[in-house]
C-alpha cells in the first residue's frame, strides 16, 4: 500500500515550521506506524534530504517516548495504544495522513515531531515521590494494602508520562498526568504522611510550567494510551481541597 | 493566607471557586424554577410565594448580595481560567478541527455563560426592576397590584408573568436564554462535580449520567412557563 | 591486565557483611567534596544516583533519554526475584543463590551471586516503601508468582509492568534528590568518551543531544549503568536506542570486557514479518504453561495449520524433553526452535517460526479461562500480526533478549580502570552464561541501592577530597578532541548507504554466525567479514545533517559504528570459548543436542583487553573457583 504524508517540519525550537508532503514507498500493511516512518526516512536520506525527526524507543507502548499527533489525534486513532502500537493496516490505500508534533505551550517543539516534555520531570521533582531513604524501610509485608486500593493505585501508576493527555486537551492541561501520580501515592499508606504537601507542591509546579486548567472535556482520557481515568482528576481535586483546609 | 493565596491563584483553586459558586447558582436556579412553576397553581399561590420572598427586605438584600458575589466570582474565575487556557495552547491541530471527543457544550462554556449573563440582566430589568421600556407591553409592571386574602395590597406577579410572556419575542428570548443556561449546565454540572472531587470511581458513572438529565429538567421546567403562556395559559387574567 | 576480583575471605554468608565492616569509609562532612557522575538512569543508574546522593556525595546523572523514566528497564514485564520466603515454600538466600548459579551454568562468581541473594529482600522493602504498587493478596500482603528455573514462588510483580513500576520507583527517588538540589540531572545527554587521568577514571565527555554541544564532566569516580548491548543484532527485544557506546568507549580506554559472547535468546517472541522490521516483541514466557509448541513433520509443509492433521505434527519440545516438555528453560527451548527451523520445518512466510498452539488448552479449560489468563497477550499479538490466536496457533520465534556479558568488575563493581564502576546489565557480574527470569531487575537494583553505596567509599577514601581534576585538563581536552574528530568523520563520509543498511547487515551476520548456535567455521567467517563491513561503513555511510543541533542520524551512526567493533569481539569470544555453556552453544561441544561444559579449561570469565584499532584484542581469564557449591550438569530431560 501507499499513502501520502503531510508532515510538520521544523529545524529548531526557534525556527518557523511548515508542512511538507511526501509520498511513501510501497508499504506493508503489517508495518507499525513508526516502521513506516523508518522506511520513509531511509528513502529521504537516500534522496539527500533530512530525515524526519521523531522520538521513540521501546516500540511496545511502555516507555512513553513516542508521541505524534496523527490526523489531529495524539497517538492516532484507537483507544489504549501509543503511537508505536499503531499499524498501517488501519489506514487506507492512498490516504493523506497529517502528522504533527504534540501541540501545547509547555511542550516546545525541538525539531520536527520531537517536543520537550521536561516540564513533567520538574513537576515530579516537586513531590512525585515518597521521601524514604534507601535502606531505611520496614519489612514489605508490615504495610498491608487492601487489594482494591492496590489495584486502583496500579491503575494510576500505569501512566507512561507520554504527554498525550496534555497534547489532546484543548487547554493543554496536565491534570491527568499529575493526578495519576498524586492518586497512586495518595491511595497507598506509604504516601499518607506527605499527601497534602505533595498535591499542593505538584499543582503549584504544574501551574508554574504554564499548563492550562482542566475544564473536564475528557479528551485526555480518550487519548491516553494507558486508559488513565478522569476519576483520578476528581480525586486530586478533592485532595487539593482537603489540603487547602488542613494545610501542609 | 496560604489558603486564600492558593485558592485564588492556583489552577485547581480557581476551579474550586468556579465549582463552589456554580453550585450556589445551580441551587438557586433549581429553587427559582420550583418557585416559578407555582404559576401553574394559579395567581394566589405564586403571588403569596413572591410576597413571602419579600417578607424581610434586609434578608432579601443579603441574599441578593450573596448571589452577586457568587456570580461575580464565577465570572472572574471563568475569565481567568479561559485566558490561561488560551495561553497554554497557542496552536491547534491541522489534522482535525475539534479536540478529541469534546462536546459542543464544553467548548462553548464561556460564550454560553456570557449570553446567560446578558439574559439575566435583561430578566432583572424585566421582572425585578420592572423597567417599563423593555417589556414591550406598554404597561408598567410595577403598577400591577392585587389584594391578598388578608386584604393587604401586594404585587401581582402572576399577571406580570402572563403579561410579560404575551410578547412572542420576549418569550423567545427567554427560551433561548434558558436553553443556553441548560447547555451551560449540561457540561457545567458534570464539571462541577468533577471539580468538587465527587466524580470518583464509585459515584462518577452515576453522576455523569445524571448531569444531562438535570439540565433537561431545568430546561423543560423553565420553558414550560413562556410556552404555556404563548399557548393561551392565563389569558383570562389579562382582562 | 590485572584481574583481582577482591573477593573477601571467610564463609560465604559473612563475606558481604565483613566487607562492609572492613571497607574504608568516607566521613560524612567529606562526602560532599566528592563528585560522582552516574551514566544511565535505568534501574541500576537511577537507584545508584539517588542512593549516593542521599549519602551526601555530589552526583551528576546523565542519560540519553529525554527523561530518566524512559530507560529500557521500563519494558521488563515478568517480575523481580527476592528470597523473602513469604510463601513459606522453602525459599532462602541459599536457594536463590544456588538457583542463580546453576541457571548461569556455573559461569558466575559465587560471592557476587550470594551477595545478590542476600540483599534481594531489602530491595522489595525499599520498593514498597517508595510506593511501588506490587500485586497483593486479598489480605493485603504481597503476592508472588513462580518463574522459570525455580521450584519456589519468589517473584514479585506489578501486573505485566514490573520493570515500569520499579523504574518509576527509582525515578521517584531520583526526582526527590534532583528536587532537593542534590543531583544534577542531565537528560538528552550521551556519554561519548571516558576520561582517564593517571590511570584512573576521572570524567566523561558527553554530547547534549538537543544542542549538539559537547560537555566535559570531571568527577572523582564514574559509574556506568548503561544497560545491555543486544541491539548489536539489530533485531532484538531491546528498546530501539539501547546501545553499547558507553561501555565500548570505556573498553577502548582500558576497561576489560568480560564474556562478550554471552547473549540470552528468549524463546517466545513474535517472529520477524519483513525486512522493514525494527523491533521484536516479547510475549510472556507464561504462555508456554498452556500452549504447545509444534511444527509440521514434513519439510517445507506450507499448509495452513488447521489443515495439518495431528499425526503430521511434531510437538518437538514434548518429544525431546519429556520431563519438562513445553516448559523447558529459555536457552533450551530457543535452540530446539532453531533446530526445527534449520530442518526447514519452520512456519510462517519466512520459515522462521514455530506454532504455539492453544487449541488443546481451549478445549480443556474453555475459551473464557484462556482469555482471562492471556487475553492481553493475545490482544498484543493480534495488534501486531493481525491474526487471531484463539482460532489459529500463534507463531513464535526466539529473539535476542539480554546480554550477560559486559565490562568486567571486581567484587566492588569496579572495572579494570580504577574509579570506573559498572552496574546493572552493563557489567558481567552475576548471571554467568545464562540469566534466570526476574533476576536482571533484582541485580540492577541490588547494585544501585545496596552494593555501590557500600563499595565506592573504599575507592573514594583513597582519593584526596577535592583532588578531582579540572575539566579543562589536557586529558579532557584530548578526549573531547577525539570525540569531535569522530563526529566529523561520521558526518564527512556522505556516502550512499544508509545507517539502517549497515545495522541490518551486521545484525544478520551476527545472528547467523554468533546467534543461538555457533561453530568454529561460522565464527571465523564472521571475524573475517565484520572488518570489511566496518571499513565499508566508514567509506560509504550516509549521515545527513550537522553536529551542532539535534541530529538523530548522527546519534545512530555513532552507535552502529561501535556495534561494528563490538560484534567482532563477540565472535572472537565465542570462538575462543571452546565449550558449550548456558546460552553459548557451540555445535562442536554437545552431547545429544545439549550443552557440554568444559569445566577443566573454561571455568573462567574471559576478559578482553583492547589493543588498538586493527589489532587483535588480548584474552585474559579470571578463574572461577567454586568453593561452596559443586558444579553439576544441567539436565532437563
Ligand atoms: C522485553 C524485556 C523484558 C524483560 N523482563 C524482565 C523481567 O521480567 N525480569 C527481569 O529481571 N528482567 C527482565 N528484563 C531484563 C531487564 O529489563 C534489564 O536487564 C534491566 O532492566 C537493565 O537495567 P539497567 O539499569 O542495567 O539498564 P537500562 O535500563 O537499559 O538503562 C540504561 C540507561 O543508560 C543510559 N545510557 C546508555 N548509554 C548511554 C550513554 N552512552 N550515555 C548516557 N546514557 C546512556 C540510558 O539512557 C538508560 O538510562 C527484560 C528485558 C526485556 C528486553
Ligand atoms: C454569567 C455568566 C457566566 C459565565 C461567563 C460562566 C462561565 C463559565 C465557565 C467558563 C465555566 C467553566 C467551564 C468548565 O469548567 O468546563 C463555567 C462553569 C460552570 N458554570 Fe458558569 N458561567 C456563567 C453563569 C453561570 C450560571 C448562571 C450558572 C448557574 C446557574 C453557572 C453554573 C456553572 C457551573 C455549575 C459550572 C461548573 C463549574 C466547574 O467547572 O467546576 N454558570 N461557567
Ligand atoms: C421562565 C422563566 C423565569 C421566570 C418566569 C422568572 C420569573 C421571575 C420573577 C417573577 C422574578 C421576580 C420576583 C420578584 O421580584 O418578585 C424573578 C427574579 C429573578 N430571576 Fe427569574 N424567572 C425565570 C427565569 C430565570 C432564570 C433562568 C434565571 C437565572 C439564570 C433567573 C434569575 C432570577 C434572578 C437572579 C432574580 C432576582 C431575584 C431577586 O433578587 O429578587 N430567572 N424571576
Ligand atoms: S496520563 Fe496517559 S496520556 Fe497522560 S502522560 Fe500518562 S499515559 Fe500519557
Ligand atoms: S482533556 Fe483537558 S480539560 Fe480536563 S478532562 Fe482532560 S485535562
Ligand atoms: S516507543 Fe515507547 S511507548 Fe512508544
Amino acid at each position: 500500500m501507499k499513502v501520502t504524508l503531510k508532515v510538520w517540519r521544523q529545524q529548531s525550537p526557534n525556527s518557523a515550521g511548515r508542512f511538507e508532503t511526501y509520498p511513501t514507498p510501497d508499504l506493508n500493511p503489517n508495518m507499525s506506524f513508526l516502521e513506516m516512518l523508518d522506511v520513509v526516512n531511509d528513502d529521504l536520506t537516500r534522496q539527500g534530504k533530512e530525515p524526519i525527526a521523531f522520538a521513540h524507543d521501546c516500540r511496545e507502548g511502555i516507555c512513553g517516548t513516542c508521541g505524534l499527533s496523527i490526523n489531529g489525534r495524539p497517538h492516532g486513532e484507537g483507544r489504549g495504544t501509543a503511537t508505536c502500537q499503531l499499524y498501517m493496516r488501519h489506514f487506507t490505500e492512498g490516504q493523506t495522513i497529517t502528522i504533527e508534533p504534540f501541540r501545547a505551550g509547555p511542550f516546545p517543539v525541538l525539531q520536527d515531531l520531537i517536543v520537550d516534555r521536561s516540564a513533567f520531570d520538574r513537576i515530579m521533582q516537586k513531590g512525585g515521590f515518597v521521601s524514604v531513604r534507601t535502606g531505611s524501610c520496614q519489612d514489605a509485608n508490615a504495610l498491608p494494602v487492601a487489594k482494591p486500593a492496590a489495584e486502583l493505585a496500579m491503575d494510576a501508576a500505569a501512566c507512561i508520562g507520554c504527554g498525550a493527555c496534555v497534547a489532546s486537551c484543548k487547554n493543554a492541561s496536565a491534570m491527568l498526568f499529575v493526578s495519576a501520580k498524586v492518586s497512586q501515592l495518595g491511595l497507598l499508606p506509604q504516601g499518607q504522611p506527605e499527601r497534602h504537601r505533595r498535591v499542593l507542591a505538584m499543582v503549584a509546579q504544574m501551574d508554574r510550567e504554564g499548563f492550562g486548567n482542566c475544564t473536564v472535556t475528557g479528551s485526555c482520557e480518550e487519548a491516553c494510551p494507558k486508559n488513565i481515568s478522569l476519576a483520578f482528576i476528581a480525586r486530586m481535586n478533592r485532595d487539593y481541597a482537603v489540603a487547602l483546609l488542613k494545610g501542609e | 493566607m496560604n489558603l486564600i493565596g492558593r485558592l485564588f491563584c492556583s489552577s485547581v483553586g480557581k476551579k474550586l471557586i468556579m465549582a463552589a459558586t456554580g453550585l450556589g447558582l445551580v441551587l438557586f436556579v433549581f429553587g427559582h424554577m420550583v418557585g416559578n412553576l407555582q404559576v401553574f397553581l394559579g395567581p394566589e399561590a405564586i403571588n403569596r410565594y413572591a410576597e413571602l420572598l419579600h417578607f424581610s427586605p434586609e434578608l432579601l438584600w443579603v441574599v441578593r448580595l450573596g448571589m452577586l458575589t457568587l456570580i461575580g466570582l464565577h465570572i472572574w474565575a471563568a475569565f481567568q481560567v479561559s485566558a490561561e487556557n488560551r495561553v497554554a495552547r497557542p496552536v491547534g491541530y491541522d489534522g482535525s478541527p475539534a479536540p478529541v471527543e469534546t462536546t459542543y457544550a464544553s467548548r462553548t462554556m464561556l460564550m454560553s455563560g456570557l449570553i446567560v449573563a446578558a439574559f439575566v440582566i435583561y430578566h432583572l430589568l424585566h421582572y425585578t426592576v420592572r423597567v417599563e421600556a423593555i417589556n414591550f407591553t406598554g404597561r408598567s409592571f410595577a403598577d400591577l397590584k392585587e389584594l391578598s386574602e388578608a386584604g393587604v395590597e401586594r404585587h401581582d406577579v402572576f399577571k406580570m408573568v402572563i403579561l410579560g410572556f404575551s410578547k412572542p419575542l420576549v418569550s423567545l428570548f427567554y427560551v433561548v436564554g434558558v436553553g443556553l443556561l441548560s447547555l451551560h449546565l449540561s457540561h457545567g454540572l458534570r464539571a462541577m462535580f468533577q471539580s468538587l472531587g465527587l466524580l470518583t470511581h464509585r459515584c462518577g458513572p452515576l453522576i455523569r449520567k445524571l448531569a444531562p438529565v438535570l439540565a433537561w429538567v431545568l430546561f423543560l421546567g423553565y420553558v414550560s412557563i413562556p410556552l404555556a403562556v404563548m399557548l393561551g395559559f392565563g389569558k383570562e387574567a389579562l382582562n | 591486565m590485572k584481574l583481582d576480583s577482591k573477593i573477601p575471605a571467610g564463609p560465604l554468608e559473612q563475606k558481604w557483611a565483613r566487607h562492609i565492616a572492613e571497607n574504608r569509609l568516607v566521613a560524612p562532612n567529606n562526602k560532599r567534596k566528592y563528585h560522582i557522575v552516574v551514566v544511565g538512569t535505568g534501574l541500576a543508574g537511577a537507584s545508584a544516583a539517588a542512593t549516593l546522593s542521599e549519602l551526601g556525595y555530589r552526583v551528576t546523572a546523565i542519560c540519553f533519554h529525554d527523561t530518566a523514566r524512559r530507560a529500557h528497564s521500563i519494558a521488563a514485564q515478568g517480575g523481580i526475584n527476592a528470597a523473602k520466603n513469604y510463601q513459606n515454600d522453602g525459599d532462602s538466600v541459599w536457594r536463590l543463590f544456588y538457583d542463580t548459579v546453576k541457571g548461569g551454568d556455573f559461569r558466575a562468581r559465587e560471592a557476587n551471586v550470594h551477595r545478590l541473594a542476600q540483599v534481594s529482600s531489602g530491595i522489595i522493602d525499599q520498593c514498597v516503601g517508595q510506593g511501588v504498587p506490587f500485586a497483593r493478596e486479598y489480605g493485603g500482603l504481597l503476592a508472588n508468582r513462580s518463574f522459570g528455573g525455580a521450584q519456589v514462588s519468589r517473584t514479585f510483580y506489578a501486573r505485566g509492568q514490573t520493570g515500569q513500576q520499579l523504574l518509576l520507583g527509582a525515578y521517584s527517588a531520583l526526582s526527590k534528590q534532583v528536587g532537593a538540589g542534590a543531583i544534577t540531572m542531565l537528560p538528552n545527554t550521551e556519554m561519548l568518551d571516558l576520561v582517564v587521568v593517571d590511570g584512573q577514571a576521572k570524567g566523561i565527555v558527553a554530547r547534549n543531544l538537543n544542542t549538539g554541544k559537547l560537555e566535559r564532566i570531571a568527577a572523582d569516580a564514574v559509574v556506568l549503568a548503561t544497560g545491555g548491548y543486544g541491539n548489536v543484532f539489530n533485531l532484538s527485544t531491546y528498546a530501539r536506542n539501547s546501545n553499547a557506546t558507553a561501555i565500548w568507549r570505556a573498553h577502548r580506554r582500558g576497561a576489560g570486557f568480560a564474556n562478550p559472547c554471552f547473549t540470552q535468546i528468549h524463546p517466545t517472541c513474535i517472529p520477524v514479518s519483513g525486512d522493514y522490521q525494527s523491533k521484536l516483541t516479547l510475549m510472556s514466557e507464561s504462555l508456554r504453561n498452556d500452549g504447545r509448541c509444534w511444527v509440521p513433520k514434513r519439510e517445507g509443509d506450507k499448509r495452513r495449520p488447521q489443515e495439518i492433521p495431528e499425526a503430521e505434527r511434531d510437538y518437538y519440545l514434548e518429544r525431546m524433553y519429556p520431563a519438562f516438555g513445553n516448559l523447558a528453560p529459555r536457552d533450551i527451548a530457543s535452540r530446539a526452535a532453531k533446530r526445527v527451523c534449520d530442518e526447514k520445518r519452520g512456519v510462517g512466510e519466512s520459515g522462521l517460526g514455530v506454532y504455539l498452539d492453544f487449541s488443546d488448552a481451549i478445549n480443556r479449560l474453555g475459551l473464557e479461562t484462556i482469555k482471562e489468563r492471556y487475553g492481553n497477550l493475545f490482544d498484543i499479538y493480534h495488534e501486531i500480526t493481525d491474526e487471531d490466536a484463539y482460532g489459529t496457533p500463534m507463531r513464535i520465534f526466539p529473539a535476542v533478549h539480554y546480554t550477560m556479558g559486559g565490562l568486567w568488575v571486581d567484587y566492588n563493581l569496579m572495572s579494570t580502570i580504577p574509579g570506573l564502576f559498572v552496574l546493572g546489565e552493563a557489567n558481567f557480574s552475576d548471571h554467568g552464561a545464562n540469566r534466570l527470569g526476574a533476576s536482571a531487575l533484582m541485580q540492577g537494583l541490588a547494585d544501585g541501592y545496596f552494593v555501590i553505596p557500600n563499595t565506592i567509599c573504599g575507592y573514594l577514601a583513597t582519593q584526596k577530597p577535592g583532588s578531582c581534576p579540572s575539566a579543562d585538563g589536557e586529558e579532557f581536552q584530548a578526549a573531547e578532541a577525539d570525540v569531535t574528530a569522530r563526529i566529523e568523520r561520521l558526518l564527512g563520509v556522505r556516502g550512499k548507504r544508509t545507517i539502517t543498511d549497515f545495522h541490518k547487515a551486521l545484525g544478520r551476520l551476527l545472528w547467523e554466525n554468533c546467534g543461538m548456535a555457533r561453530k568454529r567455521a561460522n565464527l571465523e567467517k564472521a571475524i573475517r567479514e565484520i572488518p570489511g563491513l566496518r571499513e565499508e561503513f566508514w567509506q560509504d555511510v550516509n549521515v545527513p545533517g550537522e553536529a551542532g543541533n539535534l541530529n538523530q542520524s548522527l546519534e545512530r551512526a555513532g552507535r552502529v559504528a561501535d556495534f561494528l567493533e563490538l560484534a567482532e569481539l563477540m565472535c572472537r569470544d565465542a570462538l575462543a570459548r571452546e565449550e558449550s555453556c548456558g546460552c553459548h552453544f557451540r555445535e562442536e561441544y554437545e552431547e545429544a543436542g545439549e550443552c557440554k561444559r568444559n569445566d577443566q579449561d573454561f571455568a573462567h570469565a574471559a576478559v578482553w583487553e583492547w589493543q588498538g584499532e586493527d589489532k587483535a584484542p588480548v584474552r585474559h581469564t579470571e578463574p572461577l573457583a567454586y568453593e561452596f557449591v559443586k558444579m553439576a550438569t544441567r539436565s532437563y530431560k
